[in-house]
């Protein structure tokens, strides 16, 4: 009991996370410090206490309900015996780690229809130094004392009115939070944002969709660029050593309508890497020009120091919602490679600069056109997962297709801006697999199939594991290196979010978001 | 569930190639703000299916405007700024999407009922006000959803174009048993089936040796050549006045 109570009062105390052990993440592999585990993005576990051999045994250890209806996707940090997790719409739990009970609440009140495509979700909550804090669903960020869930500063990033909205984790650098917007349906102009950590003053903003005499701003007809989307709703990763971020952008507005937009629709469909410090481009990459399907590209860019045809070279690997797996140089943006991980058929191919050759069939039309995948996408934000021991990359597919038809849109502040309906194919069965790729090469090593396409993340562990969840509720383990099934159990709701691990009193554990509630696995 | 009529809607769409024209201002808010996740046709997708005669969340008028306005807390139902006058005009549209009015019909519903329950033989496999047996839909409201084409088209040619929520199973454990049935629910793992005689099995997959999902395959015999012209006349007039307390 005793030693309970003081693992409990260090915990407070110690409610400390300085930059440095953020960038030393890899130092605490007991610890999930940030959304993606580390800077580098690759939501693995270093942790192996959990493995082929014991993996069948792992049982419930608690669980914690929330108290919304929204999608739980939520991606919890666990450090120093506290997790914090968000529940939807911006709300923030603090739980001890050991029982599952709260320590604290933070509950936002939210206004009367802020106007969202997709739930009033949220996906956690980035900590520096004594705060934690937290995108809000009507776009705010707010900072919260990390012992107590008290508000120490609440910014306005955007007005949520016009259709602007925030839903991703936050990333916190050195002295910075660095966050994304949501919007596109609404025909918002995306933006990057950095905000002072002490005192939220805005650092810098990075727009997307670049200004009259920016470069760039002439790939948008006439002012489509106000309104021309862009956003980026999902967190991105951070390359200390070259000071700079990484972020993938979403879709042009309106989605499916590509007249109002003519050009290629610059920093569109992309991802950009930005200045840590002033927020200035550095370079960027764009998957899709003058996309017409919702291809947002707003993954993860999974950083990655490997040998590149006998070279040394420091990568960037993105699984693209466009079903293309991609290798590039994230020293300047340099193509290096792209392979199809999904079926799809809006490009012929993919040209030697990794642009690619659009098939005009797919553009929604009267009549209806057929695109795979669909809007959804073959991946979307949840997380893949890079295992250096394995050289793979996991990313779970979703195999769907959709029929788009063209209709009228006119923009309207706060209103939908999309220019298309969806029909699901009436004949086909959508399904899903867990796939494991060559990290460098995108070629397939295997893959677990799964019933319906799924909207759950990826997490590999140095147990040679691998964890994912499917829409049916079954969260299951595989072996990392064949793909051999080995655990599963029933949650019984759908699971919507990213698998982590961490370590408590000597034992790993796996937690994972499923229907309303956090469940924690482990051994006995 | 996703309904048969629109997929053949569809494909008549295609042949005809006609642009779409919103005929109404309902329509053409409905089709800017809405059909994207409800489907052109209100046949659903993302968002639920709005085809239909009774909406869970819409008893009533007043209470679908305020859905449609306010949207559904804690689902992906978004609430809009419509003004006043668009939202009866797109209200008016969602339930012009669901509500068919019955049109004149030559044959004789009572005489349907008659065929219905006698010489079809369908209370075997469908239910009406909660008699008849569970293989098949429960045809309480079937009026109100379906048009008299496609009863018709039901009867007559019952593979010609299944409901999408409708997957046939045919599956042998590794036993010997065989199963044949209606899907009820299926994951990566396990898959649960209602046979003929409308008994469920629940079977796990690793215990199967074989099974085949099949889309589009009807159990349904089809009665082509079973009844005469007036017959189906007679048949598809009961079914259409299948309205349930609507
Ligand atoms: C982003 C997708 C989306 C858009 C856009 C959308 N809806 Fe919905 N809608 C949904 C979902 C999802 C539900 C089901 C909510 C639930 O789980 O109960 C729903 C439910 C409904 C319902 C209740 C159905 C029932 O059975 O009670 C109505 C009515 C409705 N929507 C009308 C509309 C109208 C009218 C519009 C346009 C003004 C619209 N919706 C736009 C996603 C959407
Ligand atoms: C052997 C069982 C069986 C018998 C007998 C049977 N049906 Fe069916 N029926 C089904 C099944 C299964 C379906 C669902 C698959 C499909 O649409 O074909 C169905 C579908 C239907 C539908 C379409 C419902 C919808 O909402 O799409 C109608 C209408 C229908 N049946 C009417 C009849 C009538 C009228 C008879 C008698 C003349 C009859 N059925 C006899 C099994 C049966």
């Amino acid at each position: 009991m005793k030693s309970f109570f003081l693992a409990l009062m260090g915990s407070f105390a110690l409610a400390q996370m300085p930059y440095e052990r953020l960038l030393d993440a890899a130092k605490e592999p007991g610890n999930w410090l940030t959304y993606s585990g580390n800077y580098q993005a690759h939501h693995y576990s270093p942790l192996d206490l959990i493995n082929r051999e014991n993996a069948g045994r792992l049982k419930v250890q608690w669980m914690y309900q929330i108290r919304g209806r929204q999608h739980f996707e939520t991606m919890p940090l666990v450090f120093d015996g506290v997790m914090y997790i968000t529940d939807p719409p911006s709300d923030v739990t603090a739980l001890d780690v050991r029982t599952g009970r709260p320590l604290w609440h933070y509950r936002r009140t939210i206004p009367q229809g802020v106007p969202v495509c997709c739930g009033q979700v949220n996906r956690g909550v980035a900590a520096l130094d004594d705060q934690i804090f937290v995108n809000t669903i009507d776009a705010h960020l707010v900072a919260l004392d990390a012992r107590t869930g008290r508000v120490r500063w609440d910014v306005e990033v955007a007005d949520y009115k016009t259709g602007y909205s925030m839903t991703a984790a936050p990333l916190a650098i050195k002295g910075k939070i660095i966050v994304g917007i949501a919007g596109a349906e609404y025909g918002v102009r995306g933006f990057l944002d950095a905000y002072d950590a002490k005192t939220g003053k805005r650092a810098w903003r990075f727009w997307a969709t670049p200004g009259p005499g920016e470069p760039g701003n002439d790939s948008w007809s006439g002012d489509s660029w106000k309104r021309g989307g862009g956003t980026t709703w999902v967190t991105g990763s951070y390359d200390p050593e070259l000071n700079l971020l990484y972020w993938g952008t979403g879709n042009p507005a309106p989605d499916y309508d590509g007249t109002v937009r003519l050009g290629d629709n610059l920093y569109s469909d992309s991802v950009v890497a930005v200045n840590a410090d002033t927020g200035k481009l550095q370079w960027h990459f764009q998957f899709v020009p003058h996309d017409v399907n919702d291809m947002d590209s707003n993954q993860i860019p999974v950083l990655v120091d490997a040998e590149w045809r006998g070279k040394p070279r420091k990568l960037m690997l993105f699984a693209n919602r466009n079903a293309f797996y991609y290798v590039l140089d994230r020293t300047n943006g340099e193509f290096l490679t792209a392979k199809p991980f999904a079926r799809q058929n809006w490009a012929k191919g993919i040209d030697p600069r990794g642009r690619p050759i659009p098939n005009p069939a797919t553009e929604p039309n009267a009549t209806g056109a057929l695109v795979y995948p669909d809007d959804d996408g073959a991946a979307n934000w949840f997380s893949p997962s890079y295992s250096k021991r394995a050289g793979l990359f996991y990313v779970n597919v979703r195999e769907k297709g959709g029929i788009y038809f063209s209709t009228k849109t006119q923009y309207q502040p706060g209103r939908m801006y999309l220019g298309a309906s969806k029909r699901d194919i009436p004949t086909e069965e959508p399904y899903g697999a867990l796939r494991a790729l060559n990290a460098l090469t995108g070629d397939l090593a295997w893959e677990f199939r799964v019933k319906t396409p799924p909207w759950c993340g990826v997490l590999a562990t140095a147990g040679d594991l691998v964890f994912s969840g499917t829409m049916e509720g079954d969260l299951f383990a595989l072996d990392a290196v064949t793909g051999k099934f080995l655990w599963r159990i029933q949650t019984g709701g759908e699971i919507w979010s990213n698998p982590i691990s961490y370590r408590s009193e000597g034992k790993q554990h796996i937690a994972v978001a499923s229907g309303s509630s956090l469940i924690v696995f482990g051994l006995d | 569930m996703y309904l048969r009529v629109l997929g053949s809607v569809w494909l008549t769409a295609i042949a005809a190639a006609q642009p779409p024209a919103a005929t109404s201002a309902g329509e053409s808010l409905y089709l800017s703000q809405c059909s994207f996740c409800h489907g052109k046709d209100g046949e659903g997708g993302r968002g639920a299916t709005l085809a239909r005669p009774a909406l869970r969340h819409a008893p009533d008028d007043a209470a679908l405007r305020l859905v449609i306005r306010r949207g559904i807390a804690g689902t992906a139902m978004p609430g809009t700024s419509l003004g006043e006058d668009e939202l009866e005009q797109v209200s008016n549209h969602v339930r012009s999407l669901g509500r068919r009015p019955l049109p004149p019909l030559p044959g004789d519903p009572k005489r349907g009922e008659q065929i219905y329950r006698t010489k079809g033989g369908c209370a075997r496999c469908h239910t009406i006000s909660g008699r008849g047996g569970s293989f098949g839909p429960d045809l309480t409201e079937v009026g109100a959803a379906r048009s008299a084409a496609y009863l018709r088209a039901s009867v007559v040619e019952p593979g010609a174009d299944v409901p999408r929520g409708f997957v046939q199973i045919r599956a042998v454990t590794k036993k010997g048993d065989r199963i044949t049935g209606a899907r009820v629910n299926e994951d990566t793992f396990s898959v649960q089936v209602r046979d003929a005689s409308g008994a469920v099995h629940s079977l796990w997959k690793a215990e199967l040796s074989e099974m085949h999902a099949e889309l589009g395959k009807s159990p349904m015999p089809p009665y082509r050549g079973v009844f005469s012209g007036s017959e189906l006349d007679d048949l598809v007039a009961y079914l259409a006045g299948l309205r349930g307390t609507l």
